[in-house]
C-alpha cells in the first residue's frame, strides 16, 4: 500500500504570508517568526503535529527541538487532534464572579462532555483556559479568533445550535 | 466633566478608521513631534508629565526612557507590552479594539523619541482579532504617510510589527516577553543586564504598556506640564480602570487619578454601585496580584479619611491595611462571593502560569493551589491555613521575576483579612461545600 497522507505544506497563500512574516525581522533573527508561523499552521490544520513542527523548523532553518520546546510552552497550541470547534472557556476568578461556573456547567451538560474532551461526532472540544482579558464582559469563551462574551445559558444554547449546523 | 486623555472620542462612530480618527485631531502629535521637536524634547515632555507606567509597576515613563543606552551603530527598540493577561485586567484589549490608531500614533511619537526604527507591539495571541484590527490601522497609517520611510518628509523611518503571543501570562513580564519575541519559551531573564542596555536581540530596548504609550500623543500636543496638572501628587493624569464583578456597570473607565474609591464604585458616571439588594464585601483593586481588601479598608484609610484612586492612597498602610493600583483591574465582590474560592482560582492561575525556572515559585504555587483546593472542598485542616502563609512567605522575594510575589500576595492578604472565612471552611466542611454556600459570619459589609 502506498502512503496517501499528503505531505505537510502551507497553502500557497499561507506560504506567501509566512515569507512576508519572516521578512519582518532583522536578518538572522528569523526565529522570531516562530509563534506567528505556529498560529498559521494551526489555522490550517486545526492542531500542530510533530510533522507540522518539523515543517515549520525547516521554513525557519532552525532545529525541530527549538519548535517542540516552544509549541509545548504556550497553551494556545493544540499538540493533539481536536474537534472542529474548540471552545476555550475562562475559568479564572472574575469570570466566576460574573456567573461563569453555572454557565460552563450548562455548556458541559449540553455537549455531554467535560473539560479536555471531544464530542463523539468530533464537532466540539472543550478546553479550560485562564483569564482572556475580558473579565467585565464575562462569562466568556473563545472559539478560534472569536470571543463570545456576557454568556448566559440561553446564549450558550444558541451558539451551540448554530455551530452544530455546519 | 473630567478630562479624558485616551477615551474622549471613543464613542465617535468609525473612530477605528484612519479618516475619522484623523478628523478628530488624530496624528497631529506625529506632525508636531517629527516636524517641530527633537527626540530629546519629546523625552523631556514625557518626563515633565510625570506619567507612570500603566502596566502594573508604576515606574516613571520619562525616567525609563532616559535610561536607554545609546551606543553608536546599534539599533534601539521600542516594544509595546499588549500581553494583558493579569486576571481582572481588560483595559488594553478595550483601547486597542475601539481606538487602535491612538496606540499607533503613540508608537510613532515614542519610537521617534527613543530613536527606534523598528518597533513591536506584542499582543497576547488570544486577541488575534485585535491583531487584525491593529494591522489594518497600521496599513492605513502607512498609506497616509505616517509610517514607513521618510515619514512626512522628516527623514525619520519607522516600521511597526504586530507580534502574537501564544498563550502565557508570564510573557507579560518584560524580559519573558523579549524571549518570546525572539521565538523562544517565555522564561524571564536574570537582571542585570536590564532591557535598557541589553533587550531585544541584545540591543537597548524600552518596554512599555499599551496605555502608557497611548498617553504620549496627548502629552506631545498639550505639553508635559498640562498632563502633570491633572491628578494628585505623583499620580498624574488619568487611568483606565477595568471594573468587573458585582457592580452594576462592569466595563472600562478612564478616571482622573484622585477620585475617591467610593465615588468610583457608587457614582453613576463609573461603576454605578453594587448590584441591587447586595452589599460590598471586598475589592481587589489592581488586578489579581494585588492584596485583597475588605470593604471598609478599600473605602477608608486607617486614619478614617476616604481612600483615593491614586498610587499613593491605594498603597497607604502598606500590606497591613493597604493594596496597590497595579494594572487597574478592579474586581468588586458582594456578600455572595466566596473569598476562599476566588483565592483558589488565583492560586491555580499562578500555578498554571509559573514558567518553572525557580523552585520557590514552581513548587510553592503548586502547594498553594493544592492546599487551597483542599480547603475549598472541605478537606482542609487548621494547620493548612498557617501552611499557606508560610509557603507564601517562602516564595516572596526569592524568585527571578515578580510572578512569585504576585502569586504570594493574594493568598497572604486573603488570609490576613478573611481568616474567619478560611476557618469556617475547615470547621464546617459539609456546610461550606454546599453549592453556592458562602460564609455569612461576622464581617463588615458596606
Ligand atoms: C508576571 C508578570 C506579568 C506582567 N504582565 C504585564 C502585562 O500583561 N502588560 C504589561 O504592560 N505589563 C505587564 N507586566 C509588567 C512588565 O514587566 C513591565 O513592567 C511593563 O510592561 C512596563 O511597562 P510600563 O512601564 O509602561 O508599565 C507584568 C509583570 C509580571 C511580573
Ligand atoms: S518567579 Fe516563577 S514565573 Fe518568574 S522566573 Fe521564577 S519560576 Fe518563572
Ligand atoms: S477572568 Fe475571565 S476573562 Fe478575565
Amino acid at each position: 500500500m502506498t502512503d496517501i497522507t499528503p505531505p505537510i505544506t502551507f497553502t500557497p497563500e499561507r506560504l506567501a504570508k509566512a515569507q512576508e512574516i519572516i521578512a519582518r525581522y532583522p536578518a538572522g533573527k528569523q526565529k522570531s517568526a516562530l509563534l506567528p508561523l505556529l498560529h498559521l499552521a494551526q489555522e490550517q490544520y486545526g492542531w500542530v503535529s510533530s510533522d507540522i513542527m518539523d515543517y515549520v523548523a525547516g521554513l525557519l532553518s532552525i532545529l525541530p527541538i527549538e519548535v517542540y520546546e516552544v509549541a509545548s510552552f504556550y497553551t494556545m497550541f493544540h499538540l493533539d487532534p481536536v474537534g472542529k470547534h474548540v471552545i476555550e472557556y475562562c475559568r479564572t476568578g472574575p469570570c466566576c464572579l460574573m456567573g461563569g461556573e453555572d454557565v460552563y456547567g450548562h455548556l458541559k451538560q449540553k455537549l455531554g462532555i467535560d473539560t479536555g474532551e471531544t464530542t463523539p461526532d468530533g464537532k466540539f472540544t472543550l478546553k479550560e483556559v485562564e483569564c482572556l482579558a475580558a473579565c467585565g464582559w464575562g462569562p466568556v469563551f473563545q472559539i478560534r479568533e472569536k470571543y463570545y462574551m456576557n454568556l448566559t445559558n440561553s446564549k450558550v444554547d444558541e451558539i451551540i445550535e448554530e455551530l452544530s449546523k455546519d | 466633566m473630567a478630562v479624558k486623555i485616551l477615551t474622549e472620542h471613543i464613542n465617535v462612530p468609525g473612530i477605528n478608521t484612519f479618516d475619522v480618527y484623523r478628523k478628530m485631531g488624530g496624528y497631529t502629535a506625529v506632525e508636531k513631534a517629527l516636524k517641530k521637536m527633537t527626540p530629546e524634547e519629546v523625552v523631556e515632555e514625557v518626563k515633565k508629565s510625570g506619567v507612570r507606567g500603566r502596566g502594573g509597576a508604576g515606574f516613571p515613563m520619562g525616567m525609563k526612557w532616559s535610561f536607554l543606552a545609546k551606543p553608536e551603530g546599534v539599533p534601539r527598540y521600542l516594544v509595546c507590552n499588549a500581553d494583558e493577561s493579569e486576571p481582572g485586567t481588560f483595559k488594553d484589549h478595550f483601547l486597542m479594539r475601539e481606538i487602535p490608531h491612538l496606540l499607533i500614533e503613540g508608537m510613532i511619537v515614542s519610537s521617534f523619541a527613543l530613536g527606534a526604527n523598528k518597533s513591536f507591539i506584542y499582543v497576547r495571541g488570544e486577541l488575534m482579532y485585535v491583531i487584525h484590527i491593529l494591522e489594518k490601522a497600521i496599513a492605513e497609517a502607512k498609506a497616509a504617510g505616517f509610517l514607513g520611510k521618510n515619514i512626512l518628509g522628516s527623514g525619520y523611518d519607522l516600521e511597526l510589527v504586530v507580534q502574537p503571543g501564544g498563550g502565557a501570562y508570564i510573557c507579560g513580564e518584560e524580559t519573558a516577553l523579549l524571549e518570546s519575541l525572539e521565538g523562544k519559551r517565555g522564561n524571564p531573564r536574570n537582571k542585570p543586564p536590564f532591557p535598557a542596555v541589553k533587550g531585544l536581540y541584545q540591543s537597548p530596548t524600552v518596554v512599555n504598556n499599551v496605555e502608557s504609550i497611548a498617553n504620549t500623543p496627548w502629552i506631545v500636543n498639550n505639553g508635559g506640564e498640562a498632563y502633570a496638572s491633572l491628578g494628585i501628587g505623583r499620580s498624574t493624569g488619568t487611568k483606565l480602570i477595568s471594573a468587573s464583578g458585582h457592580i452594576n456597570k462592569p466595563g472600562v473607565y478612564e478616571i482622573p487619578l484622585g477620585i475617591t474609591v467610593e465615588d468610583f464604585i457608587y457614582a453613576d458616571e463609573w461603576c454605578g454601585g453594587i448590584r441591587p439588594g447586595h452589599h460590598l464585601k471586598a475589592v481587589i483593586a489592581g488586578g489579581s496580584s494585588v492584596p485583597i481588601l475588605p470593604a471598609n479598608l478599600i473605602l477608608n484609610l486607617a486614619n478614617g479619611e476616604k481612600r483615593l484612586m491614586t498610587y499613593e492612597s491605594l498603597s497607604d498602610g502598606g500590606f497591613a491595611t493597604g493594596t496597590m493600583l497595579g494594572s487597574g483591574g478592579f474586581i468588586a465582590m458582594d456578600e455572595t462571593a466566596c473569598v476562599v474560592r476566588n483565592t483558589w482560582t488565583f492560586a491555580r492561575f499562578y500555578h498554571h502560569e509559573s514558567c518553572g525556572q525557580c523552585s520557590p515559585c514552581r513548587e510553592g504555587t503548586g502547594w498553594m493551589d493544592k492546599v487551597l483546593e483542599r480547603i475549598e472542598h472541605g478537606k482542609g485542616n487548621m494547620h493548612d491555613i498557617d501552611l499557606l502563609v508560610d509557603v507564601a512567605k517562602k516564595i516572596e522575594g526569592n524568585t527571578i521575576c515578580p510572578l512569585g510575589d504576585a502569586a504570594a500576595w493574594p493568598v497572604a492578604s486573603a488570609i490576613r483579612h478573611f481568616r474567619d472565612e478560611f476557618e469556617w471552611h475547615v470547621k464546617h466542611p459539609q456546610e461550606a461545600t454546599q453549592p453556592g454556600a458562602v460564609y455569612r459570619g461576622a464581617m463588615e459589609l458596606v
